[in-house]
């Protein structure tokens, strides 16, 4: 009795903390968004409607939500295997035993990371631009006539995604690059011995080996791209024509721009549920099969 | 300790200038403070009109706080949830409304109507309407800006025009005949897609109101704004304007400079710009002029800043003094000699070295037909909806009727918390 108190005191201030500022807010979150909050709300709470699940009913039929989810999984689908593509890429490349100036090449290729996006979105709009942008300088020279990147809706998003697997292959990169210094050496050698192309060992020993760390790599990336915003924010503001709106980027609309707490508590508890959702299915195909 | 000893050593050098000075003029303790909010550029030189309001008025000290525009909405309704007014604020006249809806403004009717230095005729009247919700007066028009024409004069020239356009018909006809002197590469007037002021423009130029029954409605659907819509789509249809947002045109005094477009629709900081950016050899090419209406000049925004005192103020008399001295026809010439702001009141226009300027001519001419938009708090959003849909219209994936009936049922949905207010307020 005595001491189970002793250490509910011990752990005492860690619950408080995480009570007030994770378990709080989240039931907080759940709860507006079971409301009308809005602006009136916050003049006089008598002008708060409690509406249940309208906000959930409504946002489900509203085409822009849906566009907006669409949105997020293009930039998923196709961001996620392309940036880990690219750190995968570029970390068996720096592994490789010809390569020359490794520590420069590693720095170079993870400085995107540590680069503010705010000064990276502004260099980019400039070698994006339409007119006097360096890309379609370059393109000029093959013959292509000037594209309009990130004014076209069709182009914006594959532009961003080019962003963001630029800006972010390099932190997965360093993962791969530590993760194949720690596969033995004599794995490989049996592989040699048993006549395996270095190709085949790319396939059946490396990549193998890689498995729990492409796992980890791969669901950390797609919990972090579900949460797409700051490079619409800073690039498009989500044009042309909505095609860079993603759902994080309608949740901060509907909130800090429009002041719809409730609509933006709705949309930010459905974004959980979705990576949660992803994130166990990732889990549960790899967990089947490791068991196969 | 050496560090303390010297804060003690000010700190009673302070108390006793404080006792020294407190013979001559009221101490501080007897001094009502006024706390003043102002934004941007409007709060960097405030503080030099302060010194002669605070000499004229002994009894009276203004603090004055800065807030940088992009958080001044955010920090507003923050100081409102948590009762942390200041006594008088600038405010953006489209923001009145919201603020309003909150019950955050003290009425300023009674104040207004027995002043010898705020007269409402002398007043624009779209500005000065701006301030009036539901009935009352509740800000000050501090400073203006509306939307009018700005254009290359050589560019108009050679396609054959003396004179800025009147109507639209005119503006067709110009816009045409531009573009065929422009070429494929250069276009006829700049309408970005991720501004809905030039839309409203022409939306506000028409008989039809952009919402209807009080508010309470979308009016979208109305002739008048389908006949705006139509011709801000017909000059992208024409290939008179390029389709493009602000993105891809990098620098929009460069591009004018340069002839990319001949036309461009702007608000008053945009002479100082153009003054500062453009080539000296370019200065004599280019004008300003009213916006062209269906039918002779139309109506444009009735945008710029208030001053506003809020409702929780226990100053409002001092608040009302300040409001007054700012107001004056002379503050209002100084104002503007330090910001550029355009002064709202007709006697600083006529009296001033405004009345010389070229450049604003055409705001005087416009400014007498400014239009309020609707004042309802959910305003921004809505003209953010209309732009959204203008841009679907402008890239074919939609016709104007399916368009302003959308537009309609979007704006309608945004509108029913209001509705719901208005009902319950009826029956209380």
């Amino acid at each position: 009795m005595k001491l189970s108190v002793i250490a509910w005191g011990f752990v005492a201030p860690a619950i408080i903390v995480i009570g007030t500022f994770f378990v709080l807010p989240v039931f907080t979150g759940l709860a507006l968004s079971l409301t009308d909050f809005d602006i009136y709300a916050l003049a006089n709470l008598r002008n708060l409607r409690f509406v249940g699940l309208d906000n959930y009913l409504r946002l489900l039929r509203t085409p822009l939500f849906w566009q907006a989810l669409g949105n997020t999984f293009y930039f998923v689908v196709v961001g996620v295997p392309l940036s880990i593509g690219l750190s995968l890429g570029s970390a068996l490349l720096l592994h490789a035993r010809v390569a020359r100036f490794k520590p420069f090449f590693r720095t170079a290729l993870f400085a995107p990371v540590v680069t503010t996006l705010v000064a990276v979105a502004v260099v980019w709009r400039y070698l994006f631009q339409t007119r006097y942008g360096m890309v379609n300088y370059a393109l000029a020279h093959i013959g292509i006539d000037p594209i309009d990147w990130l004014g076209n809706p069709h182009l914006a998003m594959p532009t961003i995604i080019l962003l963001a697997a630029w800006k972010n292959f390099g932190y997965n990169m360093v993962i791969f690059l530590a993760n194949l210094q720690a596969i033995p050496e004599d794995v490989y050698e049996a592989a040699r011995i048993d006549g395996a192309s270095s190709f085949q060992q790319l396939l059946y020993v490396t990549l193998p080996m890689l498995k729990p760390t492409l796992l980890l790599v791969g669901i950390l990336t797609t919990a972090g791209y579900f949460q797409l915003f700051a490079e619409p924010y800073v690039m498009t503001q989500g044009g042309p024509l909505r095609s860079t709106v993603s759902v994080l980027y309608f949740m901060y609309e509907e909130g800090f721009k429009w002041w719809n707490f409730g609509t933006a508590s709705t949309v930010a508890v459905l974004l959980f549920g979705l990576i949660l959702a992803v994130t166990w299915g990732f889990m549960r195909i790899t967990k089947d099969e490791v068991n196969a | 300790m050496r560090r303390m000893a010297g804060l003690r050593a000010a700190l009673s050098l302070i108390g006793v200038a404080i006792v020294v000075l407190g013979g001559c003029t009221p101490s501080a303790s007897e001094r009502e403070i006024l706390r003043f909010w102002a934004m941007g550029r409007e709060g960097e030189v405030i503080a030099q009109l302060l010194p002669e309001f605070e000499r004229k008025n002994p009894g009276i000290r203004v603090e004055v706080q800065q807030l940088p525009w992009t958080a001044a909405h955010e920090k507003l309704l923050t100081g409102f949830a948590g009762d942390a007014l200041p006594d008088l604020c600038q405010l953006g006249n489209t923001w009145i409304p919201e603020f309003a809806a909150l019950d955050a403004l003290a009425p300023l009717d009674k104040l207004a109507a027995s002043s010898k230095i705020v007269s409402a005729q002398d007043y624009f009247p779209g500005i000065w309407d701006t301030n009036v919700v539901a009935g009352g007066l509740r800000g000050i028009p501090w400073y203006v800006d509306t939307r009018v024409l700005f254009y290359r004069t050589d560019l108009l020239k050679q396609a054959g025009f003396d004179h800025a356009p009147r109507s639209w018909d005119e503006w067709k006809r110009a816009l045409a005949a531009v573009k065929d002197k422009a070429g494929p590469s250069r276009f006829g007037i700049l309408l970005p897609l991720n501004e809905f002021e030039p839309l409203l423009a022409l939306g506000l130029q028409q008989p039809d109101p952009l919402l209807r029954d009080g508010g309470r409605y979308g009016g979208f659907a109305s002739p008048g704004f389908r006949r705006a819509l139509e011709f801000y789509a017909y000059m992208f249809r024409q290939g008179w304007t390029p389709t493009t947002g602000n993105a891809a045109i990098s620098n929009v005094w460069s591009e004018f400079g340069r002839g990319f477009f001949a036309f461009y629709i702007s608000g008053p900081w945009n002479i100082e710009e153009f003054k500062r950016r453009l080539p000296p050899e370019r200065q004599g090419d280019w004008m300003t002029a009213p916006l062209p209406g269906p039918d002779g000049p139309g109506a444009s925004t009735a945008g710029g800043s208030s001053l506003v005192i809020f409702r929780s103020s226990k100053h409002t008399q001092a608040a009302w003094r300040l409001i007054e001295y700012l107001s004056e026809p002379a503050a209002q010439i100084r104002f503007h000699q330090l910001t550029g702001d355009l002064p709202p009141r007709r006697t600083a226009w006529r009296d001033g070295h405004l009345a010389d300027d070229v450049y604003a001519k055409a705001f005087l001419d416009q400014l007498e037909r400014a239009k309020p938009a609707p004042k309802v708090p959910e305003w921004e959003r809505i003209a953010n909806a209309m732009q959204l849909m203008a841009e679907q219209v402008v890239s074919g994936h939609i016709g104007i009727d399916d368009a302003t009936r959308e537009l309609d049922r979007e704006v309608d949905a945004i509108l029913e918390k209001r509705r719901w207010m208005l009902a319950r307020a009826k029956t209380p």
